[in-house]
């Protein structure tokens, strides 16, 4: 493990580096030299082939139909698409699935930081602790965390509520109201990733050069100068890799509607989201084509909005 | 670092002891509300649904969790749902460790015409959302026969592109080139390089990806509810939430359900938490 925190090599670059410097052994590709080469590495593109590329390819030919499953396929041209672009349940969920990601990413991304911060400062004893229970929550499954909530949020007898009349306030049909669904969703959504979320901000800030937070003390800046001017700055790229990630998880919440809400995103369809819309025209209604050309429309929105993070995280870093 | 430390607890003056005691405080109140719907989770399990819909509510554990537990048992075919998990689990995890591991190191140290094409495509495929061909994936599994089958549970997925990235990365730095080709001089086959030399040298990365793709594949949701349609043949996910659409006023039983869905999750993850938490992040960082 001492190796892989040691070595520097940042991996994005699109195309890897040499492996060493050393020549190899022999230099002549020779059919028996390269063949077990080429058998261990197959396997990855031979199975990508059948169930990622193929699918994908017939996702575009699906779109294109009209089919539920059984019958006849009918080609139908742009007419799906044309209807997506039009259906009101699709911009819905596309809505739908905005708010609760903003609803979620925002505090996530603004609390997540600022434990981190506060769970690296040397004054911390016992990080190994914190680390293990801030990371409980990311281990369990969605199915689970649905459920727990589900009861924390119940439209009667629900925690919550009790905490609410116990307050004297009166208690909040959460699982029927359209904003309160939106707010449960995105509060197990916080729940799982904010401690998940502050383990990798801390391994980011753990590797800010320890000189530069005593050199900012020594010339007197208090813990939220450094914060904001040294802390912040330099997580941007930690920042990116997170937003963009969130987003693209963000952009695909199916499993927590799904169990919380019902196939039908609940009261009003208010906790539709695309990947929940997506499962219910093809697995609920049997309408195979239209849930193609839903996927795609699902990847424009996830391509368009991870370009719009891109742009606003990167800018600032242009003029910095 | 760590002597540093020690040395500065000491003479620590009072008002850090002030801010570390006040940092301790806040970082326990996010402890504790990570930890409570776990908490929350025992409590309901363990009383009865009237104790847990009264008001005020029932805070404290209950002794009905084996009552609970006997209707779970009742309602759905728990253990065959928790040995189907388990199975497909632990024989995913497995294919992952043996291809992942193999194509990674074969990244790491060899050169082979159109080794660099091959990595790019292989990152390229990371950004492809799994959802958006959900549709004709399960046509395609139709069309094999796997609908109902564990085989399109397993098989697509037991070699993953993060997998073989974060093998080759791992092997890169920590399988020295000498010692491959000592073992080539030796007259050591691929297969036996990889088998006796890679693999005992690449063991701390494997714990990461091994308990990764484990808690992956028993947290699964949308494929198999997907492609399971036989009630026999559900995983724990799946035939939790059949038991929540069947008996969902029922918590008490609900939450003994989840419960034992969970616990062995927790179970392994501490287990490997060290490896686990700082590959993590190590992670997330180089990319």
């Amino acid at each position: 493990m001492s190796v892989i925190d040691s070595s520097p090599a940042p991996v994005a670059t699109p195309s890897p580096a040499p492996v060493s410097a050393r020549p190899p052994l022999r230099r002549s590709n020779t059919f028996w030299r390269v063949l077990p080469l080429y058998l261990s590495v197959a396997p990855f593109y031979l199975l990508f082939a059948i169930f990622g590329l193929f699918p994908l390819c017939f996702s575009l030919y699906l779109a294109f139909h009209k089919w539920d499953g059984i019958g006849a396929m009918k080609y139908v041209g742009w007419n799906q698409f044309a209807y997506l672009l039009t259906d009101t349940y699709f911009w819905q969920a596309i809505v739908n699935t905005l708010e609760i990601w903003l609803l979620a990413t925002l505090p996530m991304i603004g609390i997540s930081v600022v434990l981190a911060f506060l769970l690296a400062s040397p004054l911390v004893q016992r990080k190994g602790f914190y680390r293990v229970a801030f990371f409980l929550p990311h281990i369990t499954s969605v199915v689970a965390i649905a459920l727990v909530f589900g009861s924390l949020f119940s439209n009667q007898f629900g925690l919550l509520n009790a905490l609410l009349t116990s307050l004297g306030l009166s208690r909040i049909a959460w699982l029927s109201q359209p904003w309160s669904m939106k707010i449960a969703i995105a509060t197990m959504i916080l729940w799982r990733s904010i401690g998940y979320h502050a383990l990798i901000f801390m391994a980011g800030i753990q590797s800010i050069p320890v000189s530069l937070n005593e050199a900012a003390r020594i010339d007197g800046a208090k813990s939220t100068q450094i914060f904001f001017h040294i802390t912040l700055p330099l997580l941007r790229p930690i920042m990116l890799f997170t937003i963009v990630t969130s987003t693209i998880s963000g952009m695909q919440v199916f499993t927590e509607p799904q169990v919380l809400l019902g196939n039908d995103g609940g009261p009003g369809r208010a906790g539709m989201t695309i990947v929940l819309y997506l499962y219910q025209q093809a697995f609920g209604s049997y309408h195979f084509g239209y849930g193609a050309a839903i996927g795609w429309g699902l990847f424009v929105v996830i391509v368009l909005f991870s370009l719009l993070n891109w742009l606003l995280v990167q800018r600032p870093g242009r003029r910095a | 670092m760590a002597g540093f430390q020690m040395k500065q607890q000491y003479h620590r003056p009072f008002n850090m002891q002030c801010k570390g005691f006040l940092l301790h405080l806040i970082l326990l109140g996010v402890t504790a509300a990570a930890f409570f719907p776990f908490y929350w989770l025992v409590v309901m399990a363990t009383n009865e649904t009237s104790d847990i819909f009264s008001y005020p509510p029932k805070l404290t554990f209950g002794v009905h969790l084996l009552e609970n537990m006997n209707n779970v048992f009742k309602n759905i075919q728990f253990f065959a749902a928790f040995a189907n998990t388990l199975f497909i689990a632990s024989v995913e995890t497995t294919l992952i460790l043996f291809f992942c591991s193999l194509a990674g190191f074969t990244f790491a140290k060899f050169t082979f015409p159109g080794r660099n094409t091959l990595f790019v495509m292989l990152l390229v495929t990371m950004m492809i959302p799994s959802q958006l061909s959900a549709v004709p994936s399960f046509v395609l599994m139709a069309w094999l026969g796997w609908v109902g089958s564990f085989k399109a549970l397993i098989i697509p997925g037991m070699v993953t592109a993060f997998g073989v990235f974060w093998l080759r990365q791992y092997a890169e730095s920590a399988v020295p080139g000498e010692l491959v080709d000592a073992g080539r001089i030796d007259g050591c086959g691929h297969l036996r390089l990889y088998w006796h030399v890679a693999l005992p040298i690449m063991r701390p990365a494997l714990a990461f990806l091994g308990i990764f793709s484990f808690i992956h594949a028993w947290n699964d949701y949308m494929w198999p509810l997907i492609i399971l349609n036989d009630p026999a043949k559900y995983t724990l996910q799946v035939a939790l939430s059949q038991l929540d659409n069947v008996y969902g006023s029922d918590y008490g039983m609900l939450m003994a359900g989840t419960l034992m869905a969970t616990v062995p999750l927790i179970i392994i993850f501490l287990l490997g938490s060290r490896h686990f938490i700082a590959n993590i992040a190590a992670g997330a960082i180089k990319e």
